[in-house]
């Protein structure tokens, strides 16, 4: 499992590089949301791997918390996921914007001279 | 204030604006005068709530007792929940951050605030992220602060739209969200490594990492380091800077100058409280990185501010510059450079973001109307930009000096003048201008207590003291270029400026006289801030010694990777 994990956020990051080093906004914006989910897997992994494990102890009296998965990462990774959801949904707006004042799809506002 | 009491005037600078901006969305958007008055209030209640904080900030430590002052956000047992944590220097930077508000708030009423939509309630929730990153105590709440923050300047960048802004405002968010996937991954890494969040946690816990956590803890602080890097505008990650508030209306770009400064706020903060004197292996982490990319920082903004031929771009190079300075200051501090040194970059820290400030909103008027550039040949000006100037302020129909005799406007142009060449000065470090006494107590700190060591760091020091001398010797040439230029040279009539405009000029100026007036007041306010930076025991046990009283609470699951057996009841 820590492998399919491991192997999970590396090819998602790396993705996510390449496409963030692409001329085109659209790459840009893809290339950010992978390296978004990586990221978000990364935090999941540091609370540790836990199968088969409720991330919530029961009400009352101690228990072993070797049972439970930890619950904060979960929680983190819940907020950084609403963030970047709202962050990239307003980078969509810039860029359509960047598209229509433009007129292209490069990052730079023109397309290179060849 | 008793001990069992919350201070629920600490939350107050970072409720008001929130609550302010809330409103102000209820009302229709061209109801700007509203929701002026309402913003002007607000930047008025946030400045009385974060003088009280000084006061009481100030106060605790003439007493002699503990410096920080806490406040738990729901309540929770401190290691575990939220807190808010109130020090000298958060208590100083909640300051600054409200004392540049009305100025910016005041230029904006002169027409910026119609140009686009909801800028007052953008404006007072950027606040609301910048002060909640000043006083947060915990490394995930400073990253949401941090995107409230980020978020708000996205909105308020772009305010006024146009092209050339809207492909800057690309570049900067793309940079921004690259940046805080960095600030996340890093964040992953210390609750991986030291299983807390809590900043005075965090130090606790470092003492007893293992190696190979250690090794992983200082991957999580470089990765910390170039998130708030970016942040700081420091070389090689501050390419964005310049045109990002070049193209940034004048009051946008004044308040965003307040954002620079939280990265170097988290880099203080957490260099000296995490990797600082006390952190045994760890001590001094990254000291020579920021102490090399400082000076490199200071550098690169010598020579833009030179090179460019675009006032509000050298004001980028301007708050380059000054992120440059503190952040080597940061660094030798870091490394064992001494309280003086940190206290008179602190000092240079308020001074300058206030003239930073100034500088941005000074230099739309006083590049209006620029037709004489145009056939300058050194003063190339791009096409958008030259588009930009020809808007003139609309809005509010306050003052209209057409039907006015030329007299006047030769006033306000004469005001304008002067003002440029007191901020000039101040920014290049002229004497007896708040840059110059900055500079001169961080030189003075630099030599006294480093006089006698040996090894790389002297020779690092000496090139500081001639970067810190040259640095403000660029901004001099750069700036007493222009200002002959355009004041001296001129020859067509004087720009149309309101008195809107003039007036956020001189209070932030009257705020720098105060600044050299009670200049011994305000540094010996930084000096004790530096001393207490210097001894993170003070803040790490006043966050914690609150943590004592909680323990009959049931244990806690901190640390996943402990063994069971000792978590048993």
């Amino acid at each position: 499992m820590e492998l399919v994990l491991a192997l999970a956020i590396g090819v998602l990051t790396g993705s996510g590089v390449w496409l963030l080093m692409r001329p085109r906004s659209y790459q840009l914006i893809i290339g950010l949301c992978l390296l978004a989910y990586g990221v978000n897997l990364f935090i999941f992994s540091m609370g540790r791997l836990y199968v088969g494990a409720a991330p919530i102890m029961p009400k009352g009296g101690f228990v072993d918390p070797t049972a439970y998965a930890d619950p904060l990462p979960q929680a983190l990774v819940l907020t950084a996921i609403v963030i970047s959801f709202a962050t990239t949904a307003l980078f969509l707006v810039v860029m359509i914007a960047a598209r229509g004042t433009s007129g292209t799809d490069h990052v730079d506002g023109k397309e290179r001279e060849q | 204030m008793s001990a069992d009491l919350p201070n629920h005037m600490i939350i107050a600078p970072i409720l008001i604006p929130m609550v302010a901006g809330a409103i102000m969305l209820f009302y229709n958007d061209r109801d700007r005068q509203t929701k002026l008055v309402m913003g002007l209030v607000a930047a008025g209640l946030t400045f009385l709530a974060a003088s009280e904080l000084l006061a009481d900030a100030k106060a605790l430590t003439d007493q002699g007792a503990p410096v920080v002052t806490l406040y738990r956000l729901g309540d929770w047992p401190v290691p575990i929940g939220i807190v808010l944590v109130l020090d000298r220097l958060s208590a100083m930077m909640v300051m600054l951050s409200a004392l540049l508000a009305a100025p910016a708030l005041i230029y904006a009423a002169a027409g910026w605030h119609g140009k686009g939509q909801h800028f007052h309630s953008m404006f007072q929730f950027l606040l609301a992220g910048v002060n909640g990153s000043f006083l947060t105590g915990d490394l995930f709440n400073l990253f949401v602060f941090f995107e409230v923050m980020l978020a708000a300047s996205y909105g308020i960048m772009l305010h006024g739209s146009g092209a050339e802004r809207i492909r800057a405002g690309l570049h900067y968010i793309a940079i921004n969200l690259a940046a805080s996937l960095f600030f996340l991954i890093g964040v992953a890494l210390v609750y991986g490594t030291t299983g807390t969040l809590n900043m005075a946690d965090i130090a606790r816990r470092l003492a007893d990492l293992d190696e190979a956590q250690r090794l992983l803890f200082h991957a999580a602080a470089g990765f910390l380091g170039v998130a708030f890097l970016t942040k700081a505008a420091a070389w090689p990650l501050c390419f964005w800077l310049p045109p990002a508030y070049g193209a940034a209306s004048p009051p946008a770009a004044a308040i965003m100058a307040i954002m620079t400064k939280v990265g170097l706020y988290v880099i203080l903060r957490m260099s000296l409280l995490v990797l600082g004197p006390e952190a045994g292996p760890s001590s001094g982490f990254g000291a020579a990185v920021l102490m090399i990319c400082g000076l490199l920082t200071m550098s690169f903004g010598a020579v833009g501010i030179l090179a460019t031929p675009q006032l509000v771009r050298k004001g980028g190079y301007l708050a380059i510059i000054s992120s440059g300075t503190v952040l080597t200051a940061i660094g030798f501090v870091q490394a064992g450079g001494g309280a003086d040194l940190l206290g008179g970059a602190l000092y240079y820290l308020i001074a300058s973001t206030a003239a930073i400030s100034a500088f941005f909103l000074i230099a739309e008027p006083v590049s209006r109307d620029d037709e004489t550039a145009e056939q300058s040949p050194d003063q190339p000006r791009l096409e958008p930009a030259s588009e930009r100037w020809e808007w003139t302020p609309m809005g509010l129909d306050t003052v209209d000096d057409t039907a006015l005799p030329a007299s006047s406007r030769t006033v306000s142009w004469l005001t304008m003048a002067i003002c440029f060449a007191l901020i000039s000065a101040m920014l290049a470090g002229l004497p007896p201008l708040p840059g110059f006494i900055g500079k001169f107590a961080m030189l003075r700190g630099m030599i006294d207590t480093n006089i006698g060591l040996s090894g790389a760091l002297p020779t690092m020091l000496w090139i500081y003291a001639a970067l810190l001398i040259l640095s403000g010797l660029a901004a001099l040439i750069a700036l007493i270029r222009f200002g002959l230029r355009r004041f001296w040279a001129e020859a067509g009539p004087s720009p149309r400026i309101l008195a809107l405009e003039v007036v956020p000029v001189l209070l932030l100026l009257g705020m720098i006289l105060l600044l050299t007036v009670r200049a011994d007041a305000v540094l010996s306010y930084a000096r004790e801030t530096a001393q207490s930076l210097l001894s993170p025991a003070v803040y790490r046990e006043g966050v914690l010694a609150h943590a004592a009283r909680v323990d009959a609470a049931p244990p806690q699951n901190h640390a996943p990777y402990e063994p069971p057996a000792e978590e048993e009841p």
